[in-house]
């Protein structure tokens, strides 16, 4: 049983480095990414499966004994965000083996991405903060190479900012680590929930805990630290696209989760409260910025920021229900952000752009498409009976229990620009006719390379539904979840063995 | 001591974002790697500094005897010392990069794809 806990890590890790065996090899490569990533899918479910079943899990790596060995956990958070990340690995890398050119294929581009999910997997997995470093430096580094494969010029000019700012936030990381590690010696997350819980330097610890919130809110797109994401996430190709949108975001916002419920909760009129000013900020700058952008991917990009914004405020709530909607929130969008994001990849190939004055007549050509858009479209936004309709009527709730009229109000109001920008991709992509100077192909030509990338594209876009028609168990288990972050115990109990 | 080394880690700070502040490409590699030559101190002061007392246990004896330098803070610097040594390979071959593409190292004329 606690090999599972292992293999997350360990399957991509293998397939990545198998892949730089057959360095040579496009078809193996791609055979190796395949096995791998179903592999991984399974392991993750397994996980899911038997952290739902028997509670949290931990494994001492080594077996030197916790808090002083390496410590991989699983409590159900993490195995949600694991499993997520597995399901959009796959689909990511199965849309690649149509969507990606032969000249990234050859130079690494599917080691690189199972690299990059050995990454994810070991920061959502780590019960450790000086591992949770590292295992960000891993993600950072493949994700360093993957934005900046291919050396077109946008390309790198965004990995330039993207690269400095995630430099920037690591050396913040860092320090603060240091520090931590001066005042509680220790580093090992169960028992540092136990060494500040006795709050032995009160200020020093809140000081801590927002070094530790720029850190990673420069990594998750927070205000007013987003702005090299915007600059840069349209730049690569939109697989790749798709996959810094779904997880590279939602690591950053994990680790602010894990640390705030398990580690700073002393102080929570304040952190807490400035967290949920950060998250109606967040909201708000990014929607209004999508709203001013032109292209399907700038406006995808944007909006990446203010949904963010929804999650956080779930963790600046914090409560039980707070934390669910938080859940609930981030497993949709990384479904419906990474799902527009593949669609604008179809469009960009059928269509050589993405500017929507020189997009249009895409319903007529291409229905499937249209609808799969829409949906994931429609549950960003937040129309029911899709998902996004449940993680937000849940936040909205858990403000309303909390009496935190103004964050509701934002974020009601930032639904309504959020569908406002979805029209505008839909109206001016899909519904308007294309301009006439432009060469349009006749409907229902389709190649056989685009049937073959809607599958995961569809796949994501029934996840929105499902997710919508199915709440009830979905946020059943998101609550037990929540239960989990809230109870400290029996975290520290599964990892320190007391 | 601790007062000398934060004094350091201060200057190296300042020294490093004044030079990302610039203009030109090569600064902002040079800043970042004084950052986080930076943070590496933070870690090694903040941790605790001591004088000569090696963390070794005696022959024959089964525990640490007295006052000793704690291993884990450099064991963690270490680690970082080799990350941060990655990544700034990684980083000069990308500004190489940007160079040959772009012929320019003005970071202001980097701008296209901002929004």
């Amino acid at each position: 049983m606690k090999a599972l806990l292992v293999m997350p890590i360990v399957i991509p890790l293998v397939g990545g480095a198998l892949g730089l065996v057959a360095w040579r090899s496009r078809a193996a490569q791609r055979a190796l990414a395949a096995c791998g990533a179903a592999a991984l899918l399974l392991a993750a479910a397994a996980l899911l499966w038997t952290v739902d079943r028997h509670g949290v899990l931990a494994v001492q790596v080594g077996d030197w004994p916790a808090p002083f060995g390496i410590t991989l956990v699983a409590d159900l958070f993490a195995a949600i965000m694991v499993f997520i990340a597995a399901v959009l690995g796959a689909c990511v890398l199965f849309y690649s083996f149509w969507a990606m050119d032969s000249g990234r294929e050859s130079y690494g581009y599917y080691p690189l991405t199972l690299v990059l999910l050995m990454g994810v997997n070991g920061a959502f997995l780590t019960g450790d903060v000086f591992n949770l470093y590292v295992w960000f430096e891993v993600m950072l580094m493949a994700s360093f190479v993957l934005l900046a494969l291919g050396g077109d010029r946008p390309q790198l000019e965004g990995a330039i900012k993207y690269v400095t700012l995630n430099l920037v936030s690591s050396a913040l990381f860092l320090a603060a680590t240091g520090i931590l590690y001066g005042v509680a010696g220790t580093l090992n997350m169960a028992d540092l929930a136990g060494k500040l819980g006795e709050n032995v330097a009160p200020r020093l610890t809140t000081t801590l805990a927002m070094l530790y919130l720029a850190a990673f809110g420069i990594k998750a797109g927070l205000f007013p630290l987003f702005f090299w994401l915007p600059a840069s996430y349209h730049t690569p190709p939109p697989a790749v696209s798709a996959i810094f949108a779904g997880l590279l975001t939602k690591v950053g916002v994990y680790a602010i989760i894990r640390v705030f419920t398990l580690m700073f909760t002393l102080e929570t009129a304040l952190t807490h409260g400035v967290i949920l000013v950060l998250a109606a900020f967040t909201m708000v700058t990014g929607v209004l910025g999508a709203a001013a952008q032109n292209d399907f991917r700038r406006i995808l990009a944007f909006h990446i920021v203010s949904q963010i914004g929804y999650i956080i405020m779930g963790l600046g709530l914090y409560s039980r229900i707070a934390l669910a909607g938080a859940i609930f929130f981030i497993v949709h969008n990384i479904i419906a952000k990474s799902n527009l994001f593949l669609v604008s990849g179809v469009v960009h190939r059928l269509r050589g752009t993405g500017d929507l004055k020189q997009l249009g007549g895409l319903y007529e050509q291409q229905p499937a498409l249209s609808i799969c858009f829409m949906v994931s479209a429609m549950a960003l936004a937040g129309i029911p009976p899709l998902s996004g309709f449940f993680g937000k009527l849940v936040l909205v709730i858990a403000g309303i229990q909390a009496g935190a009229y103004v964050i509701v109000a934002v974020s009601l109001l930032v639904s309504i620009l959020t569908l406002f920008s979805m029209t505008k991709i839909w109206a001016g992509g899909f519904w308007k006719p294309a301009p006439e100077e432009r060469d349009v192909p006749p409907p229902g030509d389709a190649t056989h390379a685009i049937r073959r990338m809607m599958i995961p594209v569809a796949l994501l876009a029934g996840l929105n539904v499902l997710f919508g028609v199915g709440f009830e168990p979905c946020y059943a288990m998101a609550l037990r979840a929540a239960d989990q972050l809230l109870d400290k115990q029996a975290y520290i109990a599964a990892v320190l063995g007391t | 001591m601790e007062f000398v080394f934060a004094v350091v880690v201060g200057g190296l700070y300042a020294a490093g974002l004044y030079l990302m502040l610039q203009r030109n490409i090569i600064k902002l590699v040079l800043g970042l790697s004084l950052l986080s030559h930076g943070a590496n101190l933070l870690i090694f002061t903040a941790a605790g500094l001591t004088r000569a007392h090696a963390p070794l246990i005696d022959e024959g004896g089964a525990v640490l005897i007295g006052r000793t330098a704690d291993p884990l803070p450099q064991a963690l610097i270490l680690t970082a010392i080799v990350i941060s040594f990655g990544v700034t390979a990684f980083m000069l071959v990308l500004v190489h990069r940007t160079h040959q593409e772009t012929g320019t190292d003005d970071l202001d004329d980097l701008r296209t794809t901002d929004t």
